[in-house]
């Protein structure tokens, strides 16, 4: 009878700590904190690559990227706010890339929370995206951020290859401008 | 060892909770907190009344906006997807239309029309898919005679919702995919394109 509740002990031992990234981590990122540590894979595409800084390989940190600022948008081709959200992202991208002082300071990405290649594709496409997203079909890199709604805006300000949030807030923003000179003022860029 | 077999049950009952509890959805903001999240859900509750190859059941549903809509109708005009879905207002339903709404030139180009079905009324559906915007779809519902579609597809579950599932008929009127899917889960939009690409070749 001992070894069974060994045994069983063991098993729910187990099930904590592989349920625990479920129950308990499930918080998204608050400011202040270190970004968690998620590997993205390196995009196949030259293009992002080339905005992210990055070499071909295999897998990247947040950290790697050649930014003093990341931006990352959790989002879904399923989502009507992403939808709606879309054109005003890609307008911050577009401020970003036409303002000099900012250009390859300030860095966009997006995680296709729940969708398949094909569904990120399909988003992409419909909303000429044109920053990297990566497809998040199993929802794995969603439950490290804290299962969050969508869309879903996380600032990172990188130092000293430290990743560490300034910004992170759930919902869209009415103004691509607006936006841009809080993630400016709040990175302390 | 009485204590000892009750503190393992309590544990093991405490972390089963914890992971049902972690379950993830990706839930959209649009719905804010209106959504009902039930506990995790058997995959499958039913059993299929029809076949891939077979003539599908006629049916005839009130919808959201487009008045009394029957199967027949695109019989000889267009390939039709149906889309069941569980319920109104709870997760993975909510965020699976919208999807489908961004795509409408994908169904055209397969010459195909979506019809989006659940057992809710329509006043429900109504409140419900507002939230997802204008959809190009009609949504039909099989609220009276409860069920009475999806019981004769055999997507009726126990509880009175529907399967999660997917319907592709040709233009004759005849079944060629199912997809009774993980009530959980979505089924991924290639999968439906797919197979409506293979209708046209």
């Amino acid at each position: 009878m001992k070894k069974y509740f060994v045994v069983v002990m063991g098993i729910v031992l187990c099930l904590v700590v592989s349920g625990s990234s479920l129950a308990f981590d499930t918080k998204p990122p608050a400011v202040g904190d270190v970004f968690p540590e998620i590997t993205f894979s390196i995009p196949g595409e030259s293009d992002y690559r080339t905005y992210l800084g990055l070499s071909k390989g295999e897998y990247f940190s947040i950290q790697d990227i050649k930014a003093k600022v990341v931006v990352v948008e959790v989002l879904s081709m399923y989502c009507p706010h992403c939808q709606r959200e879309a054109p005003r992202v890609n307008q911050v991208y577009d401020l970003i890339e036409k303002d000099p002082s900012l250009r390859g300071k300030i860095k966009l990405i997006g995680i296709a929370a729940g969708n398949s290649t094909y569904e990120k594709k399909v988003f992409r496409e419909r909303y000429g995206v044109p920053f990297p997203l990566f497809e998040d079909a199993d929802f794995e890199l969603h439950d490290i951020l804290g299962g969050v709604r969508t869309p879903y805006f996380i600032g990172v300000r990188i130092d000293s290859g430290v990743p560490r949030v300034f910004y992170s807030k759930l919902g869209g923003f009415e103004s691509a401008d607006e936006f841009l000179r809080m993630m400016i003022e709040l990175s302390g860029l | 060892m009485k204590k000892q077999r009750n503190l393992t049950m309590a544990i093991t009952g405490f972390v089963m909770l914890l992971v049902l509890h972690g379950t993830a959805y990706g839930l959209s903001d649009v719905f804010k907190e209106n959504i009902y999240v039930p506990e995790k859900l058997a995959p499958t509750d039913s059993v299929l009344k029809v076949a891939v190859g077979e003539k599908a059941p006629d049916f005839t549903l009130p919808s959201v906006h487009h008045g009394k809509i029957s199967l027949s109708q695109f019989i000889g005009k267009k390939n039709v997807v149906i889309s069941f879905v569980p319920a109104a207002w709870t997760p993975v339903c909510s965020d699976q239309w919208p999807g489908y709404n961004i795509v409408k030139d994908l169904f055209d180009e397969n010459d195909a029309i979506l019809l989006g079905i659940t057992a809710d009324n329509i006043p429900t559906l109504f409140a419900w898919t507002n939230q997802m915007g204008e959809l190009w779809f009609p949504v039909l519902s099989d609220f009276w005679p409860h069920g009475g579609t999806a019981s004769k597809y055999g997507v009726l579950r126990s509880d009175g919702t529907t399967e999660r599932a997917i319907f592709v008929i040709d233009k004759k009127g005849y079944i060629r995919y199912i997809d009774v899917h993980n009530i959980n889960k979505r089924p991924p939009l290639e999968s439906i394109m797919s197979e409506l690409k293979k209708l046209n070749q």
